[in-house]
């Protein structure tokens, strides 16, 4: 984190103080799209803007606290792990993010390590 | 380290993976586990199919453990294979991809299939089984192109097949070789009562037929019957019985009857070799129901594993008919006998009919229609085998409309007997979560176990668990309709705490109110929000990060993740002006899809998120609300200003409703329409507020509902003026909006609340009068939120822009 700008997989893509507080925006970059949300409690986090179940999109879902509840049929998702809650099961890809001079960087190389 | 033992499962049903569920909580690490499914998807709740038919579940829905349960699990999984070879000696099974794997221990769980009658024509393209869900997939594609579905059998699953069809819109004639219905679980008395009931959803009958031949050339065109007679159809359904899948135990050698013949251990005759489920013969009997998979299954596990257990004595089985609207029950016995007395109640009024065997002082068996409330507890009797010598008769059937428990409780209950049938779910595994997970509410439990969480039946049931593992704990008010897992505070109680401590922002309702998740979930924070704005009009500040989607967005939401555009147009009435903006405006952005909606208004489908605001600039007409919890649509009918038999201004009547009170937010969403005269051609009677023209004034029906469930509006109200017409509309309205449960639609508030309740609100000058009054206040305040979102560039940065980054 601390070479981000020599590290290429960093995209620039909000600056932070834009991004409405505890809402998800939309994020298309190539062929991907995410969500990313500004929570409540100051922290920013991406995931594949894409609910497992029925691919629902996720940057429009209600946030509470550091979970999104699909807009669709109200899976609710872990932002920070990327895990559907119980009863229901399945994961979301979830990507790093940094934010550095009020401008916020995302790492558009999945997060290794997905929590199992 | 010592190798593990491996285990082969052949068929991933419901038998097998329950067993191996059972395996992996007694012995998690013991086995390498391997399990074969003829079928490409994972283990599924077949008994739930009938829903996916009817259209109450999807697919998806159904599924059991999915694909991440087997790889969290290490159970490796083969879907689509089916195992071709066992072999005993070597102790293999060879698949007919060619896999072959060894195995220490097999258990076969291939099921059972649809018996297809070998009748002249059977191998006709239409003619089906009903047993799968490509099965299932078939007949819903079917009903999109044919019209009459004929349904051999008229027991169990051919009435829920003939029901999907119904659901579905097709004609359905169900044939039956007997006299009378599912005669195999009802006496002739229900029998008649479940047939009236079908009938006059739509469903035809064909008794005493013996189907000869099935007619058409490559496609089925009818049936024949031996009489003689004919019946077209377009598509036939066999649903006359299943037989066990049992040549791959033939074919080892293995000992088969009917089904592969075990002992109370559900060991098979070849050492190592298992069997489990509708393919398993025991005692001679082979089941074709759920429950008693579930506990064979159980037995086995532990038999596997080498824990001891109590040997699997055999089940006494029930019976539920999955039909929405119908309710009936059978268990054990049902015929009477030489030796058996019976306790009836039969309430032809209300379609009640209740009958319970007694043989030597126990009950043997019970049919129960109309109301299955007692079903769970009269199995337990059977099953338990209680001398009931000195019972009430009330302790044994309850008088129809009293729910008091009595008679047995769930402490009586084996720890490993299936509460929820649904989903496998057993006494024991809900009281240890309970108790391990410190779970208080019905719904807490749903949500760790999943009991309770497809049909609802045995909620009752769950509730009695929690008070019995709670003892002194469990807290029954904590079982009232809370708002959701959030609070323990219902409805009222919230508003009259916003009220007396003047909360005026979610979050502090949240916080004051101590709310168990501080942030709350997408179920409180949208009431909350619209509790708060019903309390305050003029102060509260709408809070749009606890809207649903549709509802912060203005538009609808569709499953592809764009969104559908319907501009407002008033009593829908409309003119070339209007239509031709509409019109260029989908040309402009490539709008997929224009259609006419159910409440007469034009639907764009398919618009981007990042077109919303332009194109609602370039429409300049207001948002027509057709989302969300609000006043919807006024549906006019031509009226007296065209019509040869309209008496009233219908139109003109509907758009000067439909203007007084749009863009106002409701509990539920309101459809409301105006009819000129009482041939209803705007559907009057079916809407949340239905007016409709008589010779000197106007009806005013409430609380209708064309939709989910089906409801005729209760007149409320009869007045003379246009201005009458909108002041009692008011004073509905604004009565809903302050005593309706977010969610809540009319047609449930009006029951809920009762219509002469309604009617004397009504009628009360002075409570009118202050009704109107509030609601005056409320609809003050209502902007166009499509003009908002175009003027201001913060509403469109933040909700609407799609970052492209690069």
């Amino acid at each position: 984190m601390n070479n981000l700008n020599k590290d290429k997989s960093w995209i620039e893509v909000a600056k932070y103080d834009e991004l409405p507080v505890n809402s998800g925006k939309t994020v298309r970059f190539k062929e991907k799209e995410l969500a990313i949300f500004r929570l409540t409690n100051g922290k920013i986090l991406a995931i594949e803007n894409r609910c497992p179940h029925k691919d629902g999109v996720l940057a429009e879902g209600i946030v509470s606290g550091e979970y999104v509840f699909c807009p669709l049929h109200d899976r609710k998702i872990d932002l920070s792990s990327g895990l559907v809650q119980k009863p229901d099961t399945g994961c979301v890809k979830t990507f790093d993010v940094f934010v550095q001079n009020g401008k916020v960087y995302i790492a558009l190389l999945e997060k290794s390590g997905i929590a199992s | 380290m010592t190798q593990k033992e491996k285990l082969v499962v052949i068929g991933n049903g419901m038998a097998g993976v329950n067993t191996v569920e059972h395996i992996l909580k007694l012995a998690p690490n013991q086995f390498d586990i391997t399990i074969f499914g003829s079928e490409p998807h994972p283990n599924y709740n077949r008994i739930l199919l009938s829903y996916v038919l009817a259209g109450d579940s999807k697919v998806d829905d159904i599924v059991i453990n999915s694909y991440e349960w087997y790889e969290e699990h290490n159970i490796s999984l083969y879907t689509g294979e089916t195992i071709i070879r066992i072999n005993s000696a070597t102790k293999t099974v060879t698949s007919d991809k060619g896999t072959t794997i060894s195995y220490d221990k097999l258990i076969i769980s291939t099921g059972s299939s649809a018996f297809m009658l070998p009748l002249p024509g059977a191998d006709k393209e239409g003619v089906i089984a009903y047993r799968t869900i490509q099965d299932c997939e078939y007949m819903m594609e079917a009903a999109k192109n044919y019209k009459k579905a004929v349904v051999i059998g008229g027991g169990l699953l051919g009435l829920e097949a003939a029901r999907g069809f119904l659901n579905l819109g097709m004609k359905v004639d169900v044939v039956h070789i007997c006299d009378s219905i599912m005669e195999r679980q009802l006496d002739r008395t229900a029998s008649k009562m479940l047939r009236d009931k079908l009938e006059s959803q739509g469903m035809n009958f064909l008794l005493n037929k013996k189907t000869e031949k099935i007619l058409g050339k490559d496609r089925v065109k009818g049936l024949k019957f031996s009489d003689g007679s004919k019946v077209d159809a377009d598509l036939v359904v066999m649903a006359v019985g299943i037989s066990p899948n049992v040549q791959l135990a033939v074919d080892a050698g293995i000992e088969v009857n009917r089904g592969i013949v075990v002992n109370d251990f559900l060991e098979t005759s070849v050492k190592n070799i298992f069997s489990v489920g509708e393919c398993a013969e025991h005692r001679g009997i082979g089941y074709g129901l759920v429950a008693p998979l579930f506990e064979q299954g159980a037995v086995l596990a532990k038999k596997i594993v080498g824990v001891d257990t109590n040997p699997y004595e055999g089940s006494v089985v029930y019976t539920k008919l999955k039909v929405s609207g119908v309710d009936v029950f059978s268990g054990g016995e049902f015929i009477d006998g030489e030796n058996t007395k019976s306790i009836k109640i039969e309430d032809e009024f209300s379609g009640i009919y209740k009958k319970v065997l007694i043989r030597e002082n126990k009950i043997v068996g019970a049919v129960l229609f109309g109301d299955t409330s007692d079903g769970n507890r009269l199995m337990q009797m059977i099953r338990n085998e209680t001398d009931i010598t000195g019972f009430e008769k009330s302790a044994i059937l309850q008088e129809p409309g009293n729910h008091g428990s009595s008679g047995l409780s769930v402490a009586d209950m084996n720890e490993d007997e299936i509460i929820c049938g649904c989903n496998g779910v057993s006494k024991g595994t809900i009281c240890s979560a309970i108790k391990e997970q410190g779970l208080s509410s019905i719904e807490e439990v749903k949500n760790c176990t999943t009991a309770s969480r497809s049909c609802g039946g045995c909620k009752p049931l769950v509730s009695d668990l929690l008070e019995y593992t709670l003892g002194d704990e469990f807290d029954k008010s904590a079982q009232k309709e809370t708002m959701c897992e959030c609070t323990d505070l219902e409805k009222d109680e919230i508003v009259a705490q916003i009220k007396e401590k003047g909360l005026s922002h979610v979050r502090e309702v949240m916080s004051v109110l101590g709310w168990l998740n501080e942030e709350g979930c997408s179920k409180c924070r949208p009431a909350i929000n619209y509790y708060l704005g019903m309390v305050n009009p003029k102060q509260y500040q709408d809070d749009s990060t606890s809207r649903f989607v549709n509802e912060r967005m203005h538009a609808n939401i569709q499953k592809d993740g764009t969104y559908s555009v319907v501009p407002r147009m008033y009593g829908g009435v409309t003119n070339p002006a209007d239509l031709k903006k509409i019109a260029t405006v989908a040309e402009k952005y490539n709008v997929p899809k224009v259609k006419i909606t159910g409440g007469q208004r034009i639907d764009l489908l398919g618009v981007k998120k990042e077109d919303l605001t332009s194109m609602w600039e370039e429409l300049d007409m207001p948002s027509g609300y057709a989302y969300g919890k609000a006043i919807r649509t006024v549906k006019t009918c031509v009226g007296e200003e065209f019509c040869r038999f309209g008496t009233a201004d219908s139109m003109g009547m509907g758009i000067q409703i439909e203007k007084r009170f749009e863009r106002l937010n409701t509990p539920a969403k309101v459809k409301m329409a105006v009819s000129g005269c009482p041939r209803n051609c705007a559907e009057s009677g079916i809407k949340d507020l239905g007016v409709v023209a008589i010779d000197g004034g106007w009806e005013l029906y409430a609380g209708g509902n064309g939709g989910v469930k089906l409801r005729k509006g209760d007149l409320v109200a009869t007045v003379k003026t246009e201005e009458e017409v909108i002041e009692f509309t008011e004073a509905y309205l604004q009565y809903y909006r302050e005593t309706g449960v977010y969610g809540e639609r009319t047609s449930e508030w009006v029951e809920r609340l009762g219509v002469q309740h309604i009617q004397d609100i009504l009628a009360d000058e002075s409570k009118r009068e202050e009704l109107c009054g509030r609601m005056d206040t409320a609809l003050s305040v209502l902007k166009d939120p499509w003009k908002q979102a175009v003027e201001n560039e913060k509403i469109q940065k933040d909700l609407y822009e799609v970052i492209e980054a690069k």
